[in-house]
């Protein structure tokens, strides 16, 4: 066998957590064949093509966990490429900025490369630091003016959310082997573990606004979230964080309560984030590359939030 | 050489417009599999005769062609072969004297069953804005009555590879096909038809404004 498969391997609990994410989605999938067998007058084709797309996403996301480094770059750097095109597409790029969107693009095989050779050092501050300052720069050397502010700072929100956050994902994935805390299934069980939580978390959110909850909580950003919503899932996550988590991360019980509690919150908020962004640009879904749930950033919206702050709580406290 | 165009399309066509950009189309049923059809589609980039390419399967791939300006195209002998023989290009003459037809390859291809891209209005523009549709159109659906014009709609290609620049960038790119046009004697309805299908598939296309009372 080749090398790379012998080195496939996965750890106990996380076989465990993604054998618990296929049940749940043959659950789903078989509860709405059921719910569409017993009412064929509604229309369950949204609902279907939704559970479908999930179970494309976990087969997808289930490569980046595999143990292999170069194989869950390439994952996470075709989910940036994808959440930073429907990015600039959605908002208004100036004709004059051609070229600097090319150097937008660059950053992602950059940033991966600097996580897959472990340079922590590079990994945290290309982003913020060098192409925060080489993208105006290049920008100046174009030399239009008009829109520039407008155009300079989406530009970098978009590089910041679209690769920036998402890259902290694969980040966790080599973090205990950087330190030398553990292999690449510990990583892999904690890139799991925010993961799973962030996106139970959402639907925990949702089922929870939907049957309490009056009181919104952004009602001009995103009049369906209520403070029931965001309550009951965040307290749905900080219980399923402390139940599954010592399992699956090297944390104590408290610290694991305390995380979910954080992807509870934060993930809340990365979704209304993304809200704003499209409320600003008119729109209502990001794009169409996941039908069901509409864009990638959809999906990726409270994971601009919860991966790297979940990243910094477990480096700080553990790594 | 057709067998050129298909591996043109199959190598460099859609990974462009699949990959790199990301294409999303609605009605593509509604494309012509067989010759002789007219596609009318606007025109913004260099990526649109690629992106139209892609709409279609593999094996229909060598019965369809572009029309496109000879002066631009034939303008040195690499640059000619490559559009001749691997784009598959017809060369039309624009602004020739009396006399010369500038539509001759247009009407073979026709005449022979195939599938005609056509851009009627005739140059690549602003992007996103949409020039008056030429008569020629007018004149070779006369020829060919049988032969029915399929309007196609493209968003966002001049924004990946506008005017005078060498880089695509990757952007999602919209792309909706419209109901089947026939010819029509009024030249001047005939044209503003398939205009308004134009104008039309591009308010559709463009992206959905939410209504207030809606959630996210």
């Amino acid at each position: 066998m080749p090398d790379w498969i012998t080195q496939l391997s996965l750890p106990m609990p996380l076989q465990w957590g993604l054998g618990g994410v296929v049940v749940i989605l043959i659950i789903a999938t078989l509860t709405i064949a059921l719910l569409a067998h017993r009412k064929p007058e509604k229309n369950w084709t949204e609902l279907k093509l939704r559970v479908r797309t999930w179970w494309w996403i976990v087969a997808f996301f289930s490569l980046a966990l595999l143990g292999n480094k170069t194989l869950a770059m390439l994952v996470f750097g075709l989910v940036s490429f994808l959440a930073l095109k429907e990015f600039l597409t959605l908002s208004s790029t100036r004709e004059a900025d051609h070229v600097v969107l090319f150097w937008a693009y660059l950053t992602i095989p950059l940033q991966y490369y600097w996580i897959h050779i472990t340079w922590y050092g590079m990994f945290i501050i290309f982003i913020p630091v060098y192409v925060y300052l080489f993208l105006p720069m290049r920008m100046v050397l174009i030399g239009e003016t008009k829109g520039f502010l407008r155009a300079a700072s989406s530009l970098q929100w978009a590089v910041m959310l679209t690769v920036f956050c998402i890259s902290h994902l694969p980040a966790l994935l080599i973090l205990p082997e950087t330190v030398g805390k553990g292999d690449i299934g510990t990583g892999a069980m904690l890139l799991f573990f925010v993961v799973a939580l962030t996106q139970s978390n959402d639907v925990a959110q949702y089922l929870w606004g939907k049957s309490t909850g009056r009181r919104k909580v952004a009602p001009k950003v995103s009049p369906n979230k209520t403070l029931g919503g965001l309550l009951g899932g965040a307290a749905t996550t900080t219980l399923i964080a402390w139940l599954i988590g010592p399992y699956l991360t090297p944390m104590s019980p408290l610290h694991c309560a305390l995380a979910g509690l954080l992807i509870g919150i934060t993930g809340f908020i990365g979704d209304i984030v993304i809200s704003a962004v499209k409320r600003d640009i008119g729109v209502k879904d990001s794009g169409s590359l996941l039908p069901g749930h509409g864009g990638i950033l959809d999906r990726l919206d409270s994971l601009t939030y919860t991966a790297p702050l979940f990243f910094h709580f477990v480096r700080y406290l553990y790594f | 050489m057709p067998w050129l165009r298909v591996l043109f399309v199959l190598l460099v066509a859609r990974p462009v417009v699949k990959l790199w950009l990301g294409l999303t189309i609605r009605h593509q049923e509604r494309l012509p599999l067989t010759g002789p059809a007219i596609v009318v589609a606007n025109h913004n980039s260099h990526l649109d005769i690629l992106t139209l390419y892609s709409l279609f399967p593999l094996a229909v791939i060598r019965n369809v062609q572009p029309a496109a300006a000879a002066d631009y195209f034939l303008k040195n002998r690499l640059m000619a072969w490559f559009a001749t023989q691997v784009v598959g290009i017809i060369p039309v003459k624009r602004g020739t004297k009396k006399g010369d037809d500038p539509l001759a390859g247009c009407r073979a291809a026709l005449a022979d069953g195939r599938i005609l891209i056509l851009f009627p209005e005739g140059t690549r523009g602003e992007p996103e804005v949409l020039s008056e549709v030429k008569s020629g159109i007018w004149h070779l659906a006369g020829e060919f009555r049988d032969a029915p014009v399929i309007p196609v709609y493209m968003h966002g290609l001049g924004r990946a590879l506008g005017r005078g620049q060498w880089l695509p960038i990757p952007f999602f790119v919209d792309v909706a096909v419209g109901r089947t046009h026939f010819w029509q004697e009024n030249r001047q309805a005939f044209k503003q038809d398939l205009r308004d299908c134009l104008l039309q598939l591009r308010d559709k296309v463009l992206p959905v404004k939410p209504n207030e009372e809606e959630g996210y």
